[in-house]
């Protein structure tokens, strides 16, 4: 779609930027899934290993920014490079709040098992919004990666339904602990790792909207998306006419 | 000709990016021709040159920016086998049409070139030179009239000792300053900057960009640069004209964030092969 800057530097320093922020994606992506497997079967090195990994998410986010601001100085990126760039620069900060929740996962998950489980079915309250919000986040990644607009509106949709799951996974923690408050406790700490997946929904959205921003110019953070949006994004137009 | 201006009312060759405020217009420029002898180097052009704003045209070599400026105060009638067909309304009237009193034109619309152009004679007199010619003043009129140019254009409190020095004394950034203060001399309306900064290093050119906000308060400005970063420093509006034709024209913030088309947007990110 987007064709070669005469200068080859330039191209290669945008694509230097693009895959790094594609292999910090995959990182906290796998940072969420080991986080969640630590939860649900109380792996302790697990657990450990996904908050060793937050420190190279970390490394990752600060070669980045430092990465965009001297693309910015060097090049002056107008249009698409400059929006290109400034939703990277966003999109690293998202990922790295993954990392932060993801790693709120880890710890939670460990302190949990480590107390010893009190009747509590703690995996299968989750089971469901940790589903839905890792597709989510594989999407979001995935339509950054491809700069698909259309996906992303669909995967904005989808964080309505992450809220719901949250909302349902709160009132049903809070029935647990009325009805037996030995719970209390670790119906908290459900409760946390909740908050925190719904957490990486909410960034995810954000990843999307960013690219939403990229492929049409449009910013439409804080702003509902217009009834009947879907339709595929006006492209740029290439020819001339009269 | 009348049928290009036709086309012109039914399709409308730019779009502009965003729907723009209605704003004053000092020059209306609509289905524009222009030949260089055979050659057409201007073809269908129409856009508006809004009061009091900053207009910047970018594009190759060769892509008919500095053409369409020279179209606007008709400096191109100096040259034998030049000609512009279409229509360049300058506050309402056809300036190329015949008849057209073109020395009051260029009083009216004032034009700074590439190179500093000094005359050889002192500075002072390079400022009333242009003033002598549509004006009668007094001794003390004229010497008001020149620290006031000069003021405008940023040069006075360096030249103010040297009056009677000669204008070719100066640093070429001076100089530019020097035609910039000739041109707002004779009070025009309409100032046309022709790669004013080309040939200045990065100081003077800053000093040249901030006399260009200082002074779209009073005047309409047009502006042809090869510096992109330059157009979007210092425009209001931008054109960019491809092979004679005007490609996009719109606000510039718009068309150097999010460009309606992809010839603009290939250009402006430098994907231009």
């Amino acid at each position: 779609m987007v064709g070669e800057h005469s200068s080859k530097q330039y191209d290669q320093e945008l694509e230097a930027i693009r895959s790094k922020v594609l292999l910090m994606g995959g990182m906290v992506e796998t940072q969420f899934d080991e986080a969640l497997n630590a939860f649900r079967v109380g792996n302790h090195e697990q657990a450990d290993k996904v908050m060793a990994d937050d420190h190279a998410v970390n490394q990752l986010e600060v070669q980045l920014d430092d990465a965009c601001s001297h693309l910015i100085v060097r090049r002056q990126p107008a249009a698409n490079d400059l929006r290109t760039v400034m939703a990277t620069i966003k999109v690293i900060t998202d990922l790295e709040r993954i990392g932060d929740e993801a790693t709120k996962i880890a710890r939670t998950a460990k302190s949990l098992h480590e107390r010893g489980m009190v009747s509590f079915n703690h995996y299968e309250t989750v089971r469901t919004i940790s589903r839905a919000t890792a597709d989510m986040l594989h999407d979001a990644l995935d339509a950054f990666a491809r700069l698909d607009g259309k996906a992303a509106v669909q995967i904005i949709a989808q964080d309505d339904v992450i809220d719901h799951e949250f909302r349902t996974i709160l009132r049903s923690t809070i029935t647990f602990m009325m009805e037996d408050p030995r719970t209390i406790s670790s119906a908290l700490d459900v409760l946390w790792v909740a908050k925190a997946i719904e957490r990486i929904g909410d960034h995810a959205k954000n990843i999307a909207e960013y690219v939403i921003y990229v492929v049409e110019g449009r910013d439409i953070r804080h702003s509902k998306l217009p009834v009947g949006h879907g339709a595929p994004a006006p492209a740029l137009s290439t020819t001339h006419e009269g | 000709m009348m049928t290009s201006m036709m086309t012109q009312t039914l399709s409308s060759p730019a779009k502009t990016a965003t729907g723009a405020k209605p704003k004053n217009k000092t020059i209306e420029i609509s289905g524009l021709d222009f030949y260089y002898g055979k050659t057409k180097s201007l073809k269908n052009v129409s856009l508006d040159v809004h009061d009091k704003q900053v207009t910047a045209f970018i594009g190759p070599s060769g892509c008919g920016k500095s053409t369409l400026l020279r179209t606007l105060n008709r400096m191109y009638d100096l040259y034998p086998g030049q000609r512009a067909e279409g229509s360049i309304l300058y506050r309402g009237r056809n300036i190329l049409e015949p008849g057209v009193d073109v020395n009051m034109l260029r009083a009216k619309i004032g034009m700074v070139f590439q190179k500093p152009t000094p005359f050889p004679m002192s500075i002072y007199d390079n400022i009333a030179f242009g003033v002598r010619l549509y004006e009668n003043l007094s001794k003390g009129e004229m010497d008001e009239r020149v620290e006031w140019a000069l003021k405008k254009a940023a040069l006075w409190t360096e030249v103010k000792d040297k009056l009677g020095k000669s204008g070719l004394s100066l640093s070429g950034g001076q100089q530019q300053r020097l035609c910039i203060a000739r041109g707002v001399a004779v009070k025009p309306d309409v100032l046309l900057l022709d790669e004013p900064t080309s040939a200045l290093d990065p100081i003077s050119t800053s000093k040249i960009e901030e006399l260009i906000s200082e002074l779209k308060g009073d005047y309409t400005i047009a502006i042809v640069t090869h510096n992109m970063q330059q157009a979007a420093r210092c425009s209001d509006y931008t054109a960019y004209m491809y092979l004679g034709e005007l490609v996009e024209f719109g606000e510039t913030d718009q068309l150097f964030l999010n460009p309606v088309r992809k010839e603009t947007q290939d250009y402006i990110t430098g994907r231009f092969g």
